[in-house]
Parts: C-alpha cells; structure tokens; sequence
C-alpha cells in the first residue's frame, strides 16, 4: 500500500527514533500520568500504555534539534488584548437548563458522591 | 425535478430564486438520499421533521422575497457542533444521551441564513483521528471504492461523516471543522472541497472544543463557489468567542473571478518528501502547470522548519485537549459511570472517563498530562510554542517577500481502506496531515481542491494556502485551479 511505503521512508525522515530514546516512560510513570488525568488504567494495561508513549515521545523528541533560543512561546496566532467588559451580570438564572443534563441532579443541584467524611 | 440532492448550493440556491423548485422538495430529496445511505454511516442523528419544519419556513421567505444565500439549502452539520434539543455527541460515549440546551453560533448563523439542518454528521471522538475509525458510531465509510474492489475505505478525518455524506450527494453540503487537517484531508479523500478560514474567522461558542488554539470550523462543499457561500454564512465575529475576530466578512462569491494573473504562487521545497508516491508528485506537477498556465506566476519557496510541525502539533494539541476534555468528569453531562460500594469522587472520575473515553482520546490526554506535568512543561510544551512562533515566521517571511497563495499537495496518498492502519503505530496515522498542520498552527488559511484521481480511480486534492484573513484572494485562486482541473469524477452508487 502506497502509505504504508510512504510511512516507512517518512519515518525516516523524521528520523522517529523508536528503541532509542532519549527520555523513556516506564510502567511506573504511566500508571503516575494515567492517575494525573484521571482516567483508571487496569495494571495489566500499563506496558503496552507505556510502550505507546515511547513511540510518541520519540516523534516529538526531535523537536531538540531546533535553535529556539531567543524565541518566544507562541500564544496566539493573531497578536490580541482580550477585551475587557463591564463587570456586570449578562446571564443566569437557568437553573434547569444548567442541570438538564446531569447525570444526578437534586434539588437544584448537582449530585456527586460523598467528598468530604 | 428528480435528483435535487446531487445539487450543489449555488445551482440550487438559483433554482429556488427562480421559483422552479421548493426547499421541501430539495429536503425531500436528501431525506431520501439519507435514508437509502444507511451502509455510508455518515448520518448519525438524523432530524427529518425539524428539516421540513425549518424547509417549509424557507419557502415562505423565499416567497416573501427574503432570501439569503444559504436559505432553504439543506446541509448537515458535524455532530462536534452544540445543536439545541438535538443528540451532539463528539463521537463520543461521553457525552451519550447529551441533549444541548443552546445552539453553537456557527450553527445558529447557518440557521439564521434559513438553511436547513438535516442532522448530525459522523465523525472521530473529539476529532481525534484522521479516518473516522475512533468514533463510537463506527466507521463513516467513503462512498468511493478501488475499481471493482469492495473493500471498504475511509473518508478520512476527523470531519469523515461531512465528507461522505456531501460526496454521496445526501446533502448539498456540510460543516466541519480542523484542528490539523480535519476538514482538507476528509475533502482530499472523497472528491470535494473544504476550507478551513483564517484562526479567529469563524466562533468557535458551542463547538465541543479540542485544541482551542488550533480548532477551526468550515465549509465542506461540491465547488469552490459553494464554499464561498457557505463560509460567508458560517464566519462573522462573536462576542461569546474572545479569539473570534472583529473582522467585516467580505462578500466571498464576488471574488470569484478566476483571474489569477501575476498572482505569486510559492512552492515550498520541503513538502516534497522521500517516498512520496509518484501520483502525488504527478499530480503536484499538473497543478503548478495550470496556475502557470492561469497566469500566475510559480515561485520556489523554503519554510525551513515544516518537518518539526508535526511533532510540536503532537505537544500542543494533545496539552490543550487535556485541559479542555478535564470538564468531561461524570458530574455536568453526559456519561457517569455506575460506582461501586464505597466509591468516592476520584473514582467516579477516573471510571467515568476509563468508560466513556476510546482509546485514541485516552492516548491524547495522556499524552497532553505528561507534557504539562511538572519537570516536563519547559522542556516539551514550552519547547514546542517556541517551535510554533518559527513554523509561523517562515510563512510570514514568504507573504512578506510578496508571494500571494502556497500550492502544496492536501494529504501524501489517496484514502486507505478501513482497518488498514489499525496494526501500525499511532505515530504513522498522524502522517496523513503532514501538509495540512503546519497552517493549524499558523493559524492561516488552507483550502483543499480536488484536482485529480489516481490509478485506482480515487480522488486526489492539492491544498492552496492563503494570508491571513485573505479568504476571499484564496478561495478566488482555488477557483481558478478549479476550473483549470475540471473534476468531475463520482463515485458509483453501490450502497
């Protein structure tokens, strides 16, 4: 298939260096980023998660090739002020369309399980 | 009059003005179309009777001699727009049984327009995918084919059920939207043509956000005309979005004149990649022949730092959408997972979104979580936002040296079939918006056209890229690339 021949070479163009990583992501470090995001990955999940960050990471790595010194970090493409407003009331009072579509809503509000014992 | 959904919306627009059609017969028609299209899966919510209900409201406007441009038009809209009482999903089991309580501007706009909403198009989770494979609906299948083959291929993505659906001729055309290539891509794959306008165009209010930097609605049409059209309609500045631009909104159609004579054409060396099939630089090859031949003049171009846009793409994108997806947490809308005696808060969040998030958006978020957590922000987010400020400098550099629009190829192949990517690593799928994410993160304007078939009879695009907020000099040039190609090639109904 003509993009997978493709993938092949632009792979090595981009000189993705899967296998020979500078920073590498263990078993212990994607269960840390998976509990950051809040997203329950079963133990048995880990090595192959793991196993996929490298692979990205490894694309994104070459990015240390570039000269950025001196460059600021981008913001926004279009330089902008954001504007600035009365600070007044412009909306509420929509209680029910704001709970309309809460998985638990009681009362008025919305409904989570027991936070503080 | 049979047919009326192979219409594009300018023919039809004109039709409906003369009086010799109705907005209920055009309706009819896709509605017809729509239901006889199960097998494309490109209509995921389908909204017949609000159609006939906004269609027959149409042809009392017409009739009363008020008729925009878009009124009365059928289209379908991408299920990442917030339609009000309509199900809009994201593609995603997050955000099931999710019903909003408002409209999205760019939707209300189209609305406004008179222009009828047929329903919500398929699409991958949260955009996050380039061949609508990540979607909780299914695939959307592409309604071209190999020759004689069977074997069924994408429409590319992640707007894969706005391009199926307006190349299978179910509507006359659709919204999408492009984070780094979303609307072009899909348009390259089936034979049609999508835009995606200058960042800050188009509002981006209740449009479920993925890379809120990046993120960009658009026109998905059957002409470069319609998409003048429907683009006027859709852009416009909006107090609801702080990055919408308090720009006028041209009279896009006007500018077509097709007169693209002295116009300064770059072609940028390093978009011609190792590897690249033969028919991509072919077909490269016959669109600068036909800007030379329209007048304009072919100019050799560097952006030196084009090969690094990918991967800052995969630093900010992934960064922003896991902030942005962090609202989607079992307690506001959608989804929330069924919790287990003694389950706290943590664990109604983490279940929830183990649950309700596919595994590519899993990916993502992670991925973004890892480059923001602290140790890593300087040497991966900041890095790549220093990486962007240089990606975008080398276009300014080139518009500064006076060259007009940037004619490079849409995607580096034809559509590949379902399943086929699903055993290479992630990294190989993102290659497919190689040429499309460098103007993402530039934040300019980018149209694909398609301008030729390979030798499998699939459609192949070029992307034209234009200055910022130069839409319409843009869209007038891809008209000329668009008359000088003459595609006319459809797929063969088989479903």
């Amino acid at each position: 298939m003509d993009l997978h021949r493709f993938a092949q070479s632009a792979k090595r163009w981009f000189q993705v260096a899967t296998g020979v990583l500078l920073m590498s992501i263990d078993k212990d470090t994607a269960a840390r980023v998976a509990k950051l995001a809040r997203i329950k990955v079963e133990e048995d999940a880990l090595p192959a998660l793991a196993q996929e960050f490298n692979t990205i990471l490894g694309f994104i790595e070459q990015l240390n090739e570039v000269d950025v010194d001196g460059v600021e970090p981008m913001t926004s493409v279009t330089p902008m002020r954001l504007k600035r407003r009365e600070d007044v009331v412009t909306d509420g009072s929509q209680q029910d369309k704001v709970l309309a579509n809460a998985p638990d809503a009681r009362e008025g509000f919305f409904a989570v399980p027991k936070v503080v014992e | 009059m049979s047919d009326l959904n192979k219409l594009g919306l300018a023919e039809a627009r004109d039709l409906l003005r003369a009086g010799e059609t109705t907005s209920v017969e055009l309706t009819e028609s896709c509605l017809t179309a729509i239901d006889a299209a199960g097998a494309l899966n490109a209509f995921v919510h389908k909204t017949p009777e609000l159609a006939l209900e906004r269609a027959k409201a149409a042809d009392t406007r017409i009739q009363a001699g008020d008729a925009p441009s878009m009124c009365g038009l059928p289209i379908g809209i991408k299920d990442l727009f917030c339609t009000k009482g309509v199900p809009s999903q994201a593609g995603s089991a997050i955000l099931e049984g999710f019903t909003p309580e408002y409209e999205s501007t760019v939707s209300q706009q189209l609305a406004d327009a008179g222009s009828v909403m047929l329903g919500k198009l398929n699409m991958d989770e949260f955009a996050m995918g380039s061949s609508n494979e990540t979607s909780v609906y299914g695939n959307a299948v592409s309604p071209w084919r190999r020759g004689n083959d069977d074997a069924q291929l994408t429409p590319g993505g992640s707007s894969g059920g706005s391009a199926s659906a307006v190349s299978a001729d179910l509507c006359l055309a659709a919204t999408g939207t492009d984070t780094g290539g979303s609307i072009r891509q899909p348009a390259a794959f089936t034979g049609i043509v999508g835009i995606k306008p200058t960042y800050g165009r188009c509002s981006r209010w209740g449009v479920v956000a993925f890379a809120s930097s990046l993120d960009q609605a658009g026109p998905m049409t059957k002409s470069v005309r319609d998409a003048a059209i429907m683009l006027e309609t859709m852009c416009g500045h909006d107090p609801k979005d702080s990055t919408s631009a308090e720009l006028a909104v041209p009279n896009f159609e006007a500018m077509l004149t097709g007169d693209i004579k002295g116009k300064k054409i770059g072609i940028p060396k390093e978009y011609h990649m190792d590897g690249m099939p033969e028919e991509i630089e072919t077909l490269w090859a016959e669109g600068r022949a036909m800007m030379k031949a329209a007048g304009a003049e072919l100019v050799d171009i560097s952006l030196p730092h084009t090969k690094y846009a990918l991967p800052a793409y995969y630093v900010i994108a992934p960064a922003e959408a896991s902030s942005n997806l962090a609202r989607y947490d079992g307690v506001r809308f959608g989804h929330r997972a069924n919790l287990a005696a003694g389950d706290g808060i943590t664990e109604m969040y983490e279940k929830t979104r183990a649950e309700g998030f596919g595994d590519e958006v899993k990916r993502r978020v992670m991925i973004g979580t890892y480059v923001l957590s602290a140790g890593f922000y300087d040497a991966y987010y900041n890095r790549a936002r220093r990486v962007r400020a240089l990606i975008k400098k080398d276009f300014e550099d080139v518009f500064a040296a006076g060259i007009d629009a940037i004619l490079t190829p849409a995607t580096p192949s034809a559509a590949f079939g379902l399943g086929e990517m699903s055993a290479e690593d992630p990294v190989k799928m993102y290659l497919n918006d190689v040429f499309t994410v460098t103007v993402n993160l530039a934040g300019l304007p980018g149209i694909s056209v398609p301008t030729g078939v390979d030798h499998q009879g699939l459609p192949l695009g070029l992307q034209l890229i234009g200055r910022p907020w130069e839409e319409g000099d843009l869209l007038n040039t891809a008209y000329a690339l668009e008359s000088a190609a003459g595609f006319v090639a459809k797929p063969g109904n088989w479903w």
